[in-house]
């Protein structure tokens, strides 16, 4: 499944990266813990958080993340989508909550 | 077989350019072949090492070595370094602020999660002095040459 179908099925809006939507999701992740989602995220997933400050683009490019959904609509500031631009990672947003959007998705990559 | 040596500055309280020194490991253990489950390791531990330097650390130093045996990480900060490390240590301890809480940091997991991902790691601090990691992987690590 690529990003683009995620977008669309999950009616999410694209904040960055919408030229980088064709690439494979793998799986996700849920956490509001940057440590947590260091340790425990893998290479191909998508993060689902509430956290929209500028180091969650580190964290996305230290961790090869396909993506970052910002739940609830949490709007990141033009510093993070500039940054997020610059280093390829594209970041989503939606009004849903976590549990939401975490269920959504689990079920739409286990069709 | 010789390999340079590569120093990069951390910044306190900087968090848009927090991660920027790990990232610069990371780009040179790919350049070298290293296998993707040491990169894996290797980046986390130099983020949580690299995030501590930026909230604790007031400024600080990452430096990477590497010979055939392994690769060597070392982070150095003049922060007001760790009173008690072995509490430090402990998983879910933590003295971040509120402030730097609510982005996500302060859970307690860095230090541990270091721990767990190198294959040794030494931590020397000294209070009002600062605080020195020297984190190394040696499993997985195969050199073109070796
Ligand atoms: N470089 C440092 N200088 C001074 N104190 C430090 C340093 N690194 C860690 N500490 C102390 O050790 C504690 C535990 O660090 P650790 O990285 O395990 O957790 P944390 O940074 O509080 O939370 P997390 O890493 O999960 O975001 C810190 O809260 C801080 O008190
Ligand atoms: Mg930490």
């Amino acid at each position: 499944m690529t990003l683009a179908d995620v977008v669309q099925r999950l009616e999410l809006k694209v904040l960055s990266g919408s030229e980088l939507l064709e690439r494979e999701v793998t799986g996700g992740y849920t956490g509001d813990l940057l440590s947590d989602v260091m340790a425990n995220a893998d290479t191909g997933q998508v993060w689902i958080t509430l956290q929209a400050h500028i180091n969650i683009v580190a964290v996305g490019v230290l961790r090869e993340l396909t993506g970052i959904i910002l739940i609830k609509d949490r709007t990141p500031d033009e510093a993070t989508l500039t940054k997020a631009k610059q280093e390829n990672v594209p970041i989503l947003q939606s009004d849903r909550p976590a549990f939401e959007i975490s269920g959504l998705l689990f079920n739409l990559l286990n069709e | 077989m010789h390999y340079p040596r590569h120093e990069f500055p951390i910044k306190e309280m900087d968090f848009v350019r927090a991660g920027e020194a790990s990232l610069q490991v990371k780009k040179i253990l790919r350049e070298m072949k290293a296998e993707n489950d040491l990169v894996r390791r290797a980046t986390i531990a130099c983020y949580e090492a690299e995030i501590n330097a930026v909230v604790y650390g007031r400024d600080g130093v990452m430096s990477l070595e590497v010979d055939d045996e392994g690769i060597y990480i070392y982070v150095e900060d003049k922060g007001d370094g760790i009173p008690d490390i072995e509490q430090a240590m402990m998983e879910g301890f933590s003295t971040a602020t509120e402030e730097i809480r609510e982005m996500g940091f302060g859970a307690g997991m860095g230090l541990p999660n270091i721990m767990k991902n190198a294959d040794e790691f030494t931590i020397s601090s000294a209070v009002g002095e600062g605080t020195r990691l020297k984190i190394i992987f040696r499993s997985g690590w195969t050199t073109e040459e070796a």
